[in-house]
């Protein structure tokens, strides 16, 4: 009886309800409000060199015992001849990396996924190309921090959902505001290929779907009827989304596919080479079994979190972490990424694990960084610590790739020297004082 | 003589039909004693006299040339005897086969089934919503009568006929404790005829009831659930009804002396019923699936009767080599392998009856049966299997399953041996009442004969399925025609050359040959014979050839399986950098020595001559890691998350021995785990602490003589904050009322103790039983826990009651408190960096290990996932990033410290001698991200070999391909397949 009375609630009620909700939330999450964060770094004032480093170019190679000068945010020189400089920084015995970007990824768009009020990565309805990752970025993420401190200092943040989720921008995590943060305004459209199976939770039986086919076709006729309406200039009921989506594609930027099954995989590629659209894979876990195709087509790709499990009983047990080695030897250009945000700061991680299997540690670093800013299309500026490039480096005691000694030091974006500080560290300062066994 | 005899013959035919004819539209000649008659009486008693037959009165026991009487519905006699007795209707078996009819144990034939009531509710519904005093629980039924609802389906009851069955043990198939099932024939009359005992059986199984009230959740729930039952019944009986009425309880009594049948859904499931069946000194005769070869030694241990469905799998349709790719190994062997399971429980004598439930095509019954047969299952066992067996279960041996005098008349008659590739079941007579299932004398088909039309001769060709006739004359010349056939009358209608169509009518004789006459185009009466050519040779029909499947057999029948467990060697690692986990530190240049499963000695081994030599040099040796904290191999369930408290449910009772990441995560070197109830709720349920001897059966993964823990939870998912609008009823709802679930189960359960040690009669509670032991120190707390206020909470909650709270999981807070838990002499075991993913942990620090251990808390880190669970060293070696702890103090958080909390440290946790030879030898740094396990041992067998991996993967590449291989030859062949599906596996989180 009590349930069919408590169903029986006017939206007034629902409306008042998710106020005061709100209101709860509002008082409850004190990096809303409470405090805010440590300012970003200034500019670059004076002229740095870092000396006596083991230098990560992030190309593949390597400088041992190297010299890297920049000045005004930009590198003015890598090699192994002594730099002069207004501030002389001595790195010997560690490690020189550009700083590490992370792809695909919902930072600063999140801050507690369990908590609805923080969640601002997907909208509603299926196909959303007009919406802007960039402008819900939130450079006051407690989170973002966490990240620095582990060398990462570039992401893509990323919308979610629908089968097109939205544009995606590329962000430098020290920044003021989303203004201030912006790389790239858009990196390009997210797309989520329609899934090649269906689940019958009934019965528990993954099966093929009926659906699949249709449901491309359908993907397809949205993206030529939005090309179509960009040829177009004067149109007397404007359609936002096409010309957004038509927009983003004139502009060259890619279309961020996210597929993980080889049939879906290689359907996108075919439906990309009808429509002339240039994409990049995301997620691609099965990529292994297609890395021949994909290294002779040239499609980039963003590779999921290895840290999971094989999608069959019966594939090979250590499959993803394998699957690096397998892409780099099959020439393709892939990156790591790692879904999530506040375990954006594990993505090194994976780059030592593919080692373990297989993979050369330069490699893993080059899929870091400049195969990153490659696929993200700001290879020019971002990615390798090559002169005329962005300051954007970080100074790890120890190998980065590797928990038991990456221990970054310091941190610069664009030459500015960053806190790598964050709340976590002022925690356990606070605690382990208190016990006495701060370290 | 002959003809005589021809004649009688054929006119007893004519009577025959004429007799089914009656039958068959639906005239009930068996009136009811207590019924009123409309007109005169017509009593039969069906007097036959059967003559001429191969009576297999059992499987043991066939006489040829010989008769069979029967009499108002039973069995006069077998006899040799040839003259008839007086008033008998005589019918000649011409050396037909007569068998006893099929007994079929597992059907809901008749029976209405049971139906969802009214609109789903908006909140989570805990109580019945059924009306009057019965069980708590609406899957608990006994109550339920399945002779109220039975009625005859003739539909049903023809499709069971018609492959062989005589009498079906029918029941409705709805919750744990399902009621009483029905014993009937299968004649078409009414139940009253028919039932032969309204109240035979009593039926279980692991499935909730049509219900909207939430508990239980989970298998392992439903385990509980009928455990409690069972004491409740007995309790109400004793002294429970003096106190309360439950009619539940009250029709309990008189089910539990019926034979108890309990339905499963797989090989795992029957060992698990089992074992309940053992717990309270029942049998269960288990309905199974067909997958019992996988365990099949295991199961005869049992001792348990298994009901056997014959549903082998369609090939998969695989031919598309993306689709193809979802389907398992293990399906593909299981398609391979399933006609074999019969003879796999036939040698190792488990028993066993065949039902033909289960079974899509039910047509198909027959001939899976000799399939069976074929694969190795002997007739006599198949047959005992269909009459004998299952009419000894439901204590009805005198009187159904045999051809013996004082037995019912329910048998079949066969035109061959029944289990012949082609034999026919052409009747099936029920209490004395003839079924024609096929008339004999429809195999027209294929047959030729000499044709002679008014003097012309022909070879005439009958093709029965066209039903069409071919006429060629010796010139060539070819008429064709339709075949039609009515009782025993056959028309022919042939078109001649002119353009006239003949129209033949005639008769059948017994020999086979066709004579009558035909009027031709002038309408002129003339005559024609179709004698049969030389019958072609009933030899013809294929061999029983033998088959055998080709794909080994492995435990678990997965990817990854292996043939037998490892064997259990002498073994010496020499000349690796060991991890001791002593105050002997890290050892370079050591060896150690396995023996009988222990180590026997670290440091220079001089080695036995039968050792097993493993060159460690260069690698690295640690004991085996230890997850605290995981939820791998449960199935069906990880919660029974419906009620406050579920103290009862125990994650033993649903291990689930296949799960594929047992083997990946001993590839990760972790050598035990505790297997941990979700958190669903304040008190959860019991946990499972398992070795990772992937291969054993589910019972032999149990670490034997650990001590027994408890989950508890605290916090958001006990709060239910996550669970959406619906989850919004259940105390609690905040964690002040946590804490009063908590006090209120713990003073309950002081008055419980109290009143068992006062010699109170009581009803014995699991609940409370389990919660008592916690109290008296048996039983230890392991509590999923977040943020301070609730740690504090709980450790003075549990000072109040004298005990200690034996670890907090998760404890993401616990830096914040860590001073409070060392006083406490609780553990940690906390994750390394996890953060953020909701409320409660947004204050959580991957510094919190090294706090909790520098102030002096024993801190462990664990998994809770089955992918990190695979990465539990470098998952340590952040605790180096984050805290500086040293390697030896990092390593131990995964090893020594976790055996310490689990009260397992004098077995596991370090390489000392004495201690199971559960190890690790690693190709790098164990705590470096480059590391993998090369070789893990557990008690001394090698149980993950990287180099045997690499071959095995190799050789489920080439399985996998043979049998696509054969699967598309079925396909090609025209056989039925079913499109490309998979079962994905289960994985479990805390909340899930």
């Amino acid at each position: 009886m009590n349930y069919i009375a408590l169903r029986i609630i006017s939206p007034r009620r629902i409306s008042l309800g998710i106020s005061v909700l709100f209101l709860v939330l509002f008082l409850l999450i004190p990096g809303q409000v409470s405090f805010a964060q440590d300012p970003p770094s200034p500019s670059q004032s004076e002229s740095i060199t870092l000396r006596g480093g083991t230098i990560h170019i992030g190309n593949g190679e390597i400088i041992e015992n190297g010299h890297l000068l920049f000045d005004k945010g930009k590198i003015n020189y890598v090699g192994d001849e002594a730099q002069d400089a207004e501030r002389i920084i001595d790195v010997s015995g560690q490690h020189i990396y550009p700083g590490l970007i992370a792809p695909n990824t919902d930072i600063g768009l999140v801050e507690i996924s369990a908590v609805r009020a923080t969640r601002d990565f997907q909208e509603v309805g299926q196909y959303n190309p007009h919406v802007r990752a960039l402008i819900a970025y939130n450079t006051d993420s407690r989170i973002i921090p966490t990240l620095r401190s582990n060398g990462i200092l570039l992401s893509e943040v990323t919308p979610r959902g629908g089968i097109i989720s939205g544009q995606s921008s590329l962000v430098q995590l020290d920044a003021w505001n989303w203004e201030d943060a912006s790389v790239q305004d858009t990196a390009g459209i997210h797309l989520n290929w329609p899934s090649v199976y269906t689940y019958d939770s009934k019965n528990r039986r993954l099966k093929t779907s009926d659906k699949y086919e249709e449901n491309v076709r359908s993907i397809e006729k949205y993206f030529q009827s939005a090309m179509a309406y960009g040829k177009r200039k004067d149109h007397a009921n404007t359609n936002l989304r096409f010309q957004a989506l038509s927009d983003v594609i004139s502009a060259n930027h890619p279309v961020f596919v996210h597929a993980n099954n080889q049939k879906a995989m290689l359907d996108a590629i075919d439906w990309s080479e009808r429509l002339g659209i240039r994409i990049v894979l995301t997620g691609a876990q099965d990529s292994w079994k297609i890395a021949e195709t994909l290294a002779q087509k040239e499609i980039p790709v963003i590779l999921a979190s290895t840290q999971r499990l094989p999608g069959h009983t019966d594939t090979d047990i250590t499959q993803p972490f394998q699957t690096p080695a397998q892409l780099e030897a099959a020439g393709v250009l892939w990156c790591f990424s790692h879904e999530g945000s506040w375990d954006q700061r594990n993505l090194p991680f994976q780059g030592g694990q593919a080692v373990g299997f297989g993979l050369d540690p330069e490699k893993a670093i080059q899929a870091l960084t400049l195969s990153t800013a490659r696929i993200l299309g700001i290879d020019k500026r971002y990615g390798s610590l090559e002169a005329g490039k962005s300051a954007t480096i970080v100074i790890s005691d120890g190998d980065i790739l590797d928990p038991k000694s990456s221990m970054i030091l310091q941190a610069f974006i664009d030459g500015r020297e960053v806190d790598l500080d964050n709340k976590q560290k002022k925690l356990y300062r606070k605690f382990a004082e208190k016990y006495g066994v701060l370290k | 003589m002959y003809a005589l005899r021809a004649k009688l013959i054929y006119y007893m035919k004519t009577f025959f039909t004429a007799l089914f004819v009656l039958i068959l539209t639906g005239i009930t000649l068996n009136a009811q004693e207590t019924f009123p008659v409309n007109g005169a009486h017509d009593e039969r008693a069906n007097f036959y006299f059967l003559t001429n037959g191969t009576i297999h009165i059992n499987p043991d026991e066939i006489v040829e040339n010989a008769s069979l009487v029967i009499r108002n519905g039973k069995i006069v006699s077998v006899t040799s005897e040839t003259s008839v007795p007086d008033g008998a209707i005589v019918k000649d078996l011409d050396g037909k086969h007569v068998y006893p009819s099929f007994i079929e144990l597992s059907t809901t034939y008749g029976i209405p089934a049971a139906t969802m009531k009214g609109p789903r509710p908006s909140k989570q519904e805990f109580s019945s919503g059924k009306k009057g005093a019965f069980s708590w629980n609406e899957s608990l039924i006994p109550e339920y009568d399945a002779s109220t609802e039975f009625d005859h389906d003739e539909k049903a009851a023809a499709a069971l006929r018609k492959i062989g069955f005589g009498t079906v043990l029918t029941h409705r198939d709805n919750g744990i404790v399902q009621g009483s099932g029905v014993l009937t024939t299968l004649q078409n009359d009414r139940p009253h005829k028919t039932i032969l005992n309204p109240r035979a059986s009593s039926h279980l199984a692991f499935s909730k009831a049509k219900t909207y009230q939430s508990p239980p959740s989970s298998q392992m729930g439903m385990i509980a659930l009928l455990r409690q039952f069972y004491l409740n019944a007995e309790w109400y009986e004793m002294a429970g009804k003096n106190e309360t009425t439950n009619l539940s309880l009250a029709a309990w009594r008189n089910l539990k002396n019926l034979p108890q049948f309990f339905a499963v859904r797989n090989k795992l499931e029957v060992l698990r019923a089992a074992r309940i069946a053992q717990e309270y000194n029942n049998v269960y005769i288990i309905r199974g699936t067909g997958d019992e070869y996988q365990r099949a030694a295991e199961i005869a241990q049992t001792g348990m009767p298994l009901i056997i469905p014959v549903n082998y799998p369609k090939a998969y349709d695989v031919e598309d080599p993306l689709d193809g790719d979802l389907v398992s190994l293990a399906q593909m062997k299981h398609w391979e392998w399933a006609p074999k399971n019969l003879a796999v429980l036939a040698e190792h004598n488990i028993p066993f009856a065949i039902t033909s439930d289960l079974l899509d095509d039910k047509k198909q019954f027959l001939t899976h049966v000799r399939k069976a047969i074929q694969y190795g299952l002997d007739e006599k066992s198949a047959m005992h299997a269909l009459t004998t067996t299952p009419a000894q279960w439901l204590g009805e041996e005198d009187r159904l399953g045999q051809l013996k005098e004082g037995f019912l008349a329910n048998f079949l008659i066969t035109d061959q041996p029944i289990f012949e590739s082609g034999a026919k079941i052409l009747e099936n007579w029920i209490q004395g009442v003839p079924d024609v299932i096929q008339s004999p004398d429809s195999d027209l088909a294929d047959q030729k004969f000499d044709f002679t039309l008014d003097h012309a001769s022909f070879e005439a060709t009958i093709n029965r399925k066209a039903n069409k006739i071919t006429l060629v004359s010796p010139d060539s010349t070819k008429l064709e025609g339709t075949v039609r056939e009515e009782l025993d009358r056959i028309t022919f209608l042939i078109k001649t050359k002119s353009g006239d169509y003949l129209r033949l009518l005639g008769y059948r004789s017994e020999n086979g040959d066709i004579k009558g006459t035909y009027q031709d185009g002038s309408g002129d009466q003339k005559s024609f014979q179709a004698v049969l050519q030389e019958k072609e040779s009933s030899d013809k029909k294929p061999a029983k050839d033998s088959m055998e499947v080709i794909t080994p057999m492995t435990y678990p029948f997965t990817a990854y399986g292996r043939p037998a467990l490892p064997d259990q060697r002498t073994v010496v690692i020499e000349n690796a950098t060991v991890w001791t986990n002593t105050d002997r530190g890290i050892r370079t240049n050591t060896d150690v020595l396995i023996q009988d499963g222990k180590i026997a000695k670290v440091g220079n081994v001089r080695a036995p001559s039968d050792a097993i030599h493993i060159d460690g040099t260069d690698m690295h040796l640690t004991p085996g890691i230890i997850d605290e904290h995981s939820h791998i191999a449960i199935n069906n369930g990880v919660n029974e998350g419906t009620l406050a408290s579920s103290a009862a449910v125990r994650i033993g009772d649903v291990l689930n021995s296949e799960d594929i990441n047992i083997y990946r995560q001993l590839a990760g070197g972790v050598t035990t785990s505790q297997l941990l109830h979700g958190s669903a709720n304040p008190i959860g349920g019991q946990s499972a602490l398992i070795k990772l001897r992937w291969g054993a059966p589910p019972e032999d993964l149990k670490f034997e003589g650990a001590d027994p823990f408890i989950k508890f939870a605290l916090g958001e998912n006990v709060k239910q904050s996550n669970w959406g609008e619906q989850n919004t009823v259940r105390f609690p709802q905040t964690r002040m009322g946590v804490e009063q679930v908590l006090e209120d189960h713990f003073t309950r359960a002081l008055e419980y103790g109290d009143k068992k040690d006062r010699g109170i009669p009581y009803r014995k509670d699991l609940e409370m039983e389990t919660l008592l032991e916690i109290l008296n120190g048996e039983r230890f707390i392991t509590c999923h826990s977040y943020v301070q206020s609730e740690i504090n909470m709980l450790m003075h909650l549990a000072e109040r009651y004298d005990f200690r709270v034996n670890t907090f999981t998760h404890i993401l807070e616990g830096y914040k408190v860590a001073d409070k838990m060392k006083e406490h002499g609780v553990a940690g075991s906390t994750f390394s960096d996890w953060w953020a993913y909701k409320y409660e942990v947004i204050d959580a620090i991957p510094y919190n290990a090294a706090i909790m251990h520098d102030v002096g808390v024993l801190t462990a880190l664990n998994s809770d996932d089955a992918e990190m669970a695979r990465r539990l060293n470098t998952e340590a070696a952040k605790t180096i990033k984050y805290g500086g702890l040293t390697e030896e103090e990092a390593l131990k958080l995964v090893t020594l410290n976790p055996a310490k909390m689990l009260h397992i440290d004098d077995r596991v946790g370090s390489i000392e001698k004495g201690k199971d030879g559960d190890v690790v030898l690693w190709n790098a740094h164990p705590l470096s991200i480059v590391a993998s396990a090369q070789k893990v041992f557990i008690d001394g067998r090698l149980y993950f070999d990287r180099e045997k991996n690499a071959k095995e993967e190799e050789a489920i590449a080439q399985e996998r391909n043979r049998l696509i291989q054969a699967m598309i030859r079925v396909k090609k062949g025209g056989s039925p397949t079913q499109k490309a599906e998979r079962t994905p596996e289960e994985e479990y989180h805390c909340d899930d």
